[in-house]
């Protein structure tokens, strides 16, 4: 056999090779790289239908998303009550009677109910008694209805807030929706409602810079906070100008010198607080750890082969395994009991507090009957207005302290305070002017 | 190319820089050898448990749900060969110095970097099931062991 190369031209010709089957290696491995990515964009999302623009209907969204959907459209369902919430409809104001003469001369004191799921944002809002006692302006709709956004664009944000209620409802049929808090095209967790985007600025935070932990909170604050009517057009506010604490909540109130109605017994310039859930929650250990709403009240589930964000929102004392034990390895029975006993004595402080507030109430009525003037009884009145606009912002909160044990206490605390110091003050004011008529005899 | 030169080393000079050279290489290589230095080219767990201080680590390990389908380096380093083997080195280093100056936390604490791996490597083998609810673009990602800080080996 005769020698084909010489030793030199069989080194290059091996050298070839050799870089040939490294550069096909790495070819077909960028390929299966590709297809393999084109795939997983082909999966996810699964798309059916192409969403159309400004499309609201969970369920058209749910054609692309069914396993959200069933999960989202569970909010229909009442899955009873908790100790304390749940999702039964029951009267508040049955149960805790002394609601009605705290609230004397607000809407509240009419109807207060348990509040359904996120189903029912719009239909509940339609049937309350509250919307029929009081003109209420087209603000409620920001949070009431899907199609707020729409509304906003078509109408302008002022005329939203500030067009009667009545006017506009007809142009609201959906409550909560997918658009609410999800960007159509990717999905991505967006603020969608002004008003907490006006509050967050005003507080210095760039809201384009939050992560995805933090939307997942975020996009919840947008309705479940304590809010207000500014001015004459009701433009829907949020009172954190301060900070988010109650003391911070009513100094800006006291700066603005606001206040949401009279108090029918006593004539206190009193503030009603609503669901302040992002608020209180805001100072607890949960939001401390970096711990969102979302990971407790839709917290990851598996479906099949993947996990998906629980879309029925709702009590995690009803989805304990989920909500809790991921993180907290402790029997399902601990873990309620510990709850209960944050909530339970949250709710022993709640009603020492409102103890207080009547006997607050029950002095500064006196000393109005025995002939005391506004201006005698301001001090009383202010301390009412303060010490129940603490108990409220706990009240009114939906976790009976639970989002933040120690502040919830320590709000308390002051709550019974002030108000037994407004009982103090209504009685010297008493005492004051029969020492008066006592000296003029 | 090659410059000769000459140097002027008497027979025993050279005889005892070679015996000095003998004793060092020798002795490394026992160290090498006493210190188990060729297990760390391995996967085995055992390797890490060379230092003792990785003792709870191992027996968390050993009763968790990844026992059975992962070891430390599935978890702790890159799936690529030359990532795998670039964090081999530079772990091996920091924990060689930290273990043999003693100067590292107690109880020990994962650093940024590592965690960065350990996470990527959760969504690596889970891909599927994460699919939803995973994003890995800036500010998108959320951290597996936030919540399920036990499938390793226990916090």
């Amino acid at each position: 056999m005769r020698q084909m190369f010489s030793s030199r031209q069989l080194f290059i010709y091996v050298a070839i090779f050799v870089v040939a089957v490294a550069l096909t290696a790495v070819a077909a491995a960028l390929l299966v790289n590709i297809s393999q990515r084109r795939l997983e964009a082909e999966q996810y999302p699964l798309k059916v239908v192409e969403i159309p623009k400004g499309e609201l209907d969970p369920a058209v969204w749910g054609k692309n998303f069914p396993h959200q959907y069933d999960r989202f459209i569970k909010t229909k369902e009442d899955y009873g009550q908790t100790p304390y919430g749940g999702s039964t409809p029951y009267n508040k104001l049955e149960r805790y009677p002394v609601l009605k003469r705290l609230w004397a001369g607000n809407p509240f004191s009419v109807d207060y109910n348990e509040e359904r799921g996120h189903y029912y944002a719009q239909i509940d809002q339609r049937e309350t008694k509250r919307v029929q006692v009081v003109k209420q302006p087209g603000a409620c709709l920001n949070c009431h209805a899907a199609e707020a956004p729409q509304l906003i664009a078509e109408l302008g944000w002022e005329t939203l807030n500030k067009t009667p209620y009545d006017e506009l409802k007809a142009r609201a049929h959906l409550g909560t929706s997918c658009a609410d808090c999800h960007d159509p095209e990717t999905m991505e967790l967006v603020i969608t409602r002004p008003a907490f985007r006006n509050a967050m600025e005003q507080r210095g935070i760039d809201l384009s810079k939050a992560s995805r932990q933090e939307m997942r909170t975020y996009v919840c604050a947008q309705c479940h906070v304590e809010y207000y009517f500014l001015g004459e057009n009701k433009i829907l506010t949020f009172p954190w100008s301060h900070g988010l604490t109650i003391n911070d909540i009513e100094q800006h109130y006291d700066d603005y010198g606001f206040k949401d109605w009279t108090h029918q017994e006593t004539g206190a310039p009193m503030i009603k607080i609503q669901h302040p859930e992002f608020e209180l929650w805001s100072t607890g250990i949960h939001a401390r750890s970096g711990v969102a709403c979302a990971d407790c009240h839709m917290p990851f589930m598996r479906v099949g082969g993947v996990k998906i964000s629980d879309h029925w929102v709702r009590s995690p004392l009803v989805n304990l395994s989920q909500a809790c034990q991921t993180c907290h390895r402790w029997p399902e029975e601990e873990l309620r009991t510990r709850v209960a006993i944050i909530q339970d004595t949250t709710a022993r402080l709640l009603r020492r507090s409102e103890e207080a507030l009547v006997a607050a109430i029950d002095a500064i009525v006196a000393a109005r009957a025995a002939g005391a003037t506004d201006e005698e009884l301001s001090e009383a009145l202010n301390l009412h207005r303060a010490a129940q606009m603490r108990w409220d912002f706990i009240l009114s909160e939906n976790s009976t302290g639970f989002h933040s044990p120690q502040e919830a206490a320590r709000v308390l605390a002051e709550s019974i305070d002030l108000a037994r110091q407004a009982e103090l003050k209504a009685q010297q004011v008493i005492a004051g002017s029969e020492r008066d008529l006592l000296t003029t005899r | 190319m090659s410059a000769s030169f000459k140097v002027n080393v008497s027979f025993g000079m050279l005889s005892l820089l070679v015996a000095v050279l003998g004793i060092l290489v020798g002795l490394g290589a026992y160290t090498f050898v006493y210190a188990r230095g060729f297990s760390y080219f391995s996967d085995d767990p055992k390797a890490c448990l060379n230092c003792h201080v990785m003792r709870d680590a191992f027996d968390g390990w050993r009763h968790s749900s990844h026992r059975s389908v992962a070891t430390c380096n599935d978890c702790h380093t890159p799936h690529t060969f030359p990532g795998k083997w670039l964090v081999k080195g530079i772990n091996g280093w920091n924990h060689s110095v930290a273990f043999t100056t003693g100067d590292f936390p107690d109880p020990i604490r994962i650093r940024e970097f590592n965690a960065r791996i350990a996470q990527q490597n959760c969504v690596e083998c889970h891909e599927v099931l994460v699919s939803q609810i995973h994003r890995s673009g800036p500010h998108q990602e959320l951290s597996c062991v936030f919540c399920h800080g036990n499938v390793g080996h226990g916090r």
